[in-house]
């Protein structure tokens, strides 16, 4: 079953086109990471999805076209993680988290005991129960980014968008968010559509990449048909190296442009080590 | 499938969510502020009314029950035709003005917001001004035109910085609030130059704007009551969505709420509100920032409990800064704006030093 489509998708912002004419289709339960560089479109495409910003073309959800659903019920369907998530000053973890709870409250309504039980057992999923009192603003980045996680996950949708989840992240954290994401994914049959800066972790952890570029889609497929050296130097402008994961993935490498790598610094001097 | 059920035969712990023993204990806390203000309210003044006899001529009054005893005549005429309708009122416009405050802070996503942020102010006064320079004669009528110029007023100066901030192609918090600049300077601007042309009436112009609730009168609660309900009600029921305002407009739609719909119920209740407290009241400033922030540094900023204590605890600050302007200067009065200011300020400096919660 396809649990996200496009078909001739294109999104205007202020009169200037940034989506063109894509056409795209997520499985139910796969996992599609979107790579390209800055402004090529994905926190769009994202946006699109979550009927957040107009569009053209034709766009499902689950089989339903987002225009043909309320906001609420289009909350149930689509959970999103954006890239650089409002901290409500003051607001618990626990408070925030049960903002996932919000397209199944009545509108003047308050929490049920279920939404409460739900919100309990995904604050003790993410490891943050002992945190639930404690203020957003307090806690460190890798803990936020759970909690944002969490609140994503109290609305119980099947789709779930990441928009560069691990931005700000250092790298143990990127780890972590990322196989929490996985875990999850798998417990809880979620389709994952993902926007990824970092190339390598892109591929470990998408089934499929879509490489966006002036909004339109450059080049799409597994990690190691999409990823590789004149793909990223064409559509990134970038010097890397690839190398082949002996798990079946790939690493990407930046290199300094037009010098061999472990040659010294440009006046011949040797780098002290 | 739920979360819940996919770990089966693990409870949930239970989260720190909504600790209710908490909760409850700062309602009635707040409860118990009001009712001892009030009561400070009904017996002081320039005769001293006896508290038994007013406990026992309020318990009268009330639906099956037989108290005996209770005022002399005098005393009593002075508790319900001047005390209590005062204490009344000014618990009326104390929790109108700090509940549309916490409002406005959450809609607009500003500390700084108070209920004239959009122009409610210009527009009360201009409407007042007008009202006073060129009203009718009104002896003998049930209200006069002050009140309802001056409502009028507050809702058309919003109605209008509403719909200016709403006609350009970014419909964003922050064009809501400079088109509110815009028409809250224009309105003042058009406010003080008819007050130039009718200087006569500068005192009495002056004394409605520094606010002052020494008419009220039961007409005047029963003037503002059916709004103040609503507005309130309205307020409280929308609660949880002010919650959800605080992560932002993309966010919010995304959780499922039509923030934009939201906005415009919040701030149209909370101008409803506000009008009703500027009618009645003139412009008491600092009451709605200064309310909804002591309560957010002891209570936390949900508006699940924000704004019910800014009901409670708006009426009881307006009741004792109303008891301080009618005796410190007795038998002569202060503006009630200049009490709130005065102790309003340092009471915040100490609730600030005190709290560890930032606002």
């Amino acid at each position: 079953m396809t649990a996200i489509e496009l078909r001739g998708v294109s999104v205007d912002l202020d009169g200037r086109p940034v989506l063109h004419d894509l056409t795209l289709s997520v499985p139910s339960g796969a996992r599609l990471g979107l790579i390209g560089p800055n402004g090529s479109g994905k926190t769009t495409l994202l946006r699109a999805v979550a009927g957040l910003v107009g569009h053209r073309g034709d766009i499902r959800i689950g089989g339903a076209a987002p225009a043909s659903l309320t906001r609420r019920e289009l909350a149930r369907r689509i959970a999103v993680v954006p890239q650089n998530p409002v901290v409500p000053p003051g607001a618990t973890v626990g408070d925030y988290v049960l903002m996932g709870r919000t397209p199944y409250i009545p509108y003047l309504g308050t929490e049920s005991r279920r939404d409460l039980s739900i919100v309990a057992s995904v604050l003790d999923q993410l490891d943050l129960a002992a945190l639930a009192g404690r203020r957003l603003d307090s806690l460190s980045g890798g803990e936020r980014q759970r909690a944002v996680l969490a609140r994503a996950l109290a609305q119980q949708a099947p789709v779930l968008l990441l928009d560069e989840p691990t931005t700000g992240l250092d790298v143990g954290h990127q780890q972590q968010v990322l196989e929490l994401v996985d875990e999850l994914r798998a417990a809880l049959d979620l389709t994952v559509l993902s926007a990824m800066h970092d190339l390598t972790l892109a591929g470990q952890f998408a089934d499929e990449l879509v490489l966006l570029d002036g909004g339109r889609v450059a080049a799409a497929g597994p990690a190691r048909a999409v990823l590789t050296e004149g793909v990223i130097s064409r559509h990134y402008h970038a010097s890397v190296r690839v190398l082949e994961d002996p798990d079946g993935g790939v690493v990407v490498i930046p290199v300094r442009p037009s010098r061999p790598a472990g040659a010294g610094a440009p006046d011949g001097r040797k780098v002290a080590t | 499938m739920t979360v819940t059920e996919q770990r089966p035969g693990r409870a949930p712990p239970a989260p720190d969510l909504r600790p209710p023993g908490l909760r409850a204990g700062l309602l009635l806390a707040a409860c118990a502020c009001l009712a001892g203000a009030a009561l400070l309210g009904v017996l002081v003044g320039p005769v001293r009314l006896d508290p038994a006899g007013v406990l026992a001529e309020l318990a009268g009054r009330l639906p099956l029950v037989e108290v005996r005893g209770g005022l002399p005549e005098r005393d009593a005429a002075i508790l319900w035709q001047l005390r209590l309708p005062r204490v009344v009122l000014g618990a009326l416009v104390g929790a109108m003005l700090a509940m549309a405050g916490a409002a406005y802070q959450g809609v607009f996503r500003n500390p700084l917001a108070d209920p004239y942020l959009l122009g409610a102010a210009g527009g009360a006064g201009l409407g007042a001004t007008l009202a006073i320079a060129y009203g009718p004669d009104t002896t003998g009528w049930p209200v006069g035109p002050l009140p309802l110029a001056a409502f009028v007023g507050a809702v058309a100066g919003v109605a209008a910085a509403y719909t200016l901030g709403r006609s350009g192609g970014a419909r964003t918090t922050t064009t809501l609030v400079l088109a509110g600049v815009a028409v809250a300077s224009f309105l003042t601007a058009v406010q003080t130059y008819v007050q130039q042309l009718e200087d006569d009436t500068l005192r009495e112009v002056y004394g409605w704007i520094l606010g002052r609730l020494s008419l009220a009168g039961w007409s005047d609660v029963l003037l503002i009551l059916p709004y103040a309900l609503l507005s309130a009600a309205v307020m409280v029921a929308c609660r949880r969505l002010l919650d959800v305002l605080a992560v932002g407009d993309d966010e919010a739609q995304s959780l499922g709420v039509r923030a934009a719909r939201v906005r415009l119920v919040v701030v149209a209740a909370a101008t409803l509100g506000t009008a009703a407290a500027v009618a009645v009241s003139g412009l008491i400033g600092f009451v709605g920032i200064i309310v909804p922030h002591t309560v957010r540094l002891i209570a936390g900023s949900s508006y699940r409990l924000v704004l019910p204590l800014c009901l409670l605890l708006g009426a009881a600050f307006m009741i004792l800064a109303d008891l301080i302007a009618r005796t410190v200067m007795a038998p002569g009065e202060l503006p009630i704006g200049v009490v709130t200011a005065f102790f309003g300020a340092p009471f915040f400096a100490v609730v600030l030093r005190t709290t560890r919660r930032a606002p």
